[in-house]
């Protein structure tokens, strides 16, 4: 059994146009730089990427969006990126707005292997439209559906050769969900390891799901708002 | 006269009590962790993934692997916790959370709220918004009366898509304190030097106004 690649052109070779891809990272927080630069470079198109938010227009996601290489996102937050409104509002982008916590368990759900669930959140508000409802003890419900994809690619802070994963801090999350939900998960760390290396008490994925792993390289980590102390 | 937003972030601060879990959005709700009550402990969640999020870093203890939801770089107190955000949001659905506090662009008098979407203009996406309304204990809104237009924010009905049905405890403005109760908006407190008479003016929703109103104490 080889899990590790060479680095994110190798892992990221064979993701084709049109594929579904799941990318772990919170804002810039946690992002797979590494294989999201990789995936400009194959130019692979007519992507649909399930991302909690979009990057910024010259980084992150933002990237993808500058070479239009994706056709549809999934986020619940796209704020920070003018490039994707205006795309959107132009029509060349097609988006799904999925609350955050929608987001995050219909991933958990699939990595799960759990098809559908009911939560609140949304009810009475547009997103409900085309939803089964529920009522359980008097309160009201929507029913949602795990989301799949063909790729999960997150990045992790540290990981062995086993695929077992570490994360820090408040890089968890999206990124461990998706880990677990992808149909073929790619991990990219900053620090890659032997088995035996990591303390199975501090496994935060265990390594039967990940698929690819690689040692990541010259991670930029870029800040989107640096507020301090005053 | 009408408070500032670190006024209505003080106010705010008031309702806060020994033991509470809290979410505080981003804008004016962020200003509420300055003003705390000295003799009292409360713990901030922030729905990317932390408990016990604490202030802002000192330049040399910045960290581009620790964010909040505002996506700022933040610290951990002691007694703190990171997790993923599926769990962070189990937390918030389970009741877990005492008290979510957020902006709005606006509120109806039977407690709905929009804030997320003005169609053909903004789309920015509801972020955890319409999961923190749908499932927290306590939702109180920190916003300003009125719009940039001046039109009033505290209306019969929303007119921008909703966040959340029925769901809003408590709003506090610039101007005034309410109550969400079943016949309307309750006038509970009116900023220092604001009359009961601008608060009617500028509230759109039906409004109870009992016979006496106190003025907010902030300090």
């Amino acid at each position: 059994m080889n899990k590790v690649f060479k680095d994110a052109i190798e892992a990221t070779a064979d993701i084709k146009n049109g594929a579904i891809i799941m990318l772990g990272g919170f804002g810039l927080n946690g992002i797979p730089e590494n294989c999201i630069a990789a995936l400009v470079k194959h130019n692979v198109c007519e992507l649909t990427c399930i991302s909690n938010n979009a990057g910024v227009d010259d980084f992150g996601l933002g990237l993808l969006l500058q070479t239009k290489q994706i056709k549809k996102m999934i986020s619940s937050y796209v704020g920070e990126n003018a490039l994707f409104e205006k795309q959107l509002l132009s029509g060349e982008l097609e988006v799904d707005l999925v609350p955050q916590g929608t987001l995050a368990t219909s991933i958990q759900m699939a990595a799960m292997g759990i098809p559908a669930y009911f939560t609140p959140a949304g009810y009475g508000t547009e997103i409900a439209i085309g939803k089964e409802v529920r009522e359980f003890d008097g309160k009201m419900y929507l029913m949602e559906k795990a989301i799949h994809a063909d790729f999960a690619i997150v990045k992790a802070w540290k990981g062995d050769k086993a695929g077992n994963l570490v994360f820090r801090k408040a890089t968890r999350n999206f990124s461990t969900s998706m880990a677990k939900a992808g149909n073929i998960t790619i991990a990219e760390v900053e620090h890659l390891v032997e088995p035996g290396e990591i303390d199975p008490d501090e496994v935060d994925v265990a390594g039967v799901y990940i698929h690819r792993i690689f040692q990541g390289s010259n991670y930029e980590k870029r800040i989107e708002r640096r507020t301090t102390k005053i | 006269m009408a408070l500032d937003k670190f006024g209505i972030a003080k106010r705010i601060a008031k309702e806060l009590k020994d033991g509470m879990y809290v979410n505080l959005g981003i804008g004016i709700p962020t200003l509420v962790a300055n003003y705390i009550p000295q003799d009292i402990t409360v713990v901030f969640q922030s729905e990317n993934g932390i408990l016990g999020m604490g202030p802002y870093p000192e330049e040399a203890a910045i960290d581009a692997d620790l964010i909040n939801a505002g996506k700022e770089t933040v610290t951990v107190i002691n007694g703190g916790a990171f997790f993923d955000s599926a769990e962070s949001f189990g937390m918030i659905r389970a009741g877990k959370i005492d008290l979510t506090v957020l902006g709005a662009m606006e509120v109806s008098d039977q407690g709905d709220i929009a804030n997320w979407k003005i169609p053909g203009k903004m789309v920015k996406g509801m972020g955890g918004a319409m999961d923190l309304v749908a499932s927290a204990k306590n939702i109180i809104v920190a916003m300003m009366h009125t719009n940039p237009k001046g039109e009033s924010k505290l209306l019969p009905k929303c007119s921008l898509p909703l966040t959340g049905v029925g769901c809003v405890k408590k709003v506090v403005t610039e101007l005034a304190v309410l109550a969400i109760t079943p016949n309307g908006f309750q006038l509970l407190e009116r900023a220092p030097g604001v009359s009961v008479e601008e608060i009617i003016a500028k509230t759109a929703g039906k409004l109870i106004v009992p016979d006496f109103v106190p003025e907010m104490e902030i300090e």
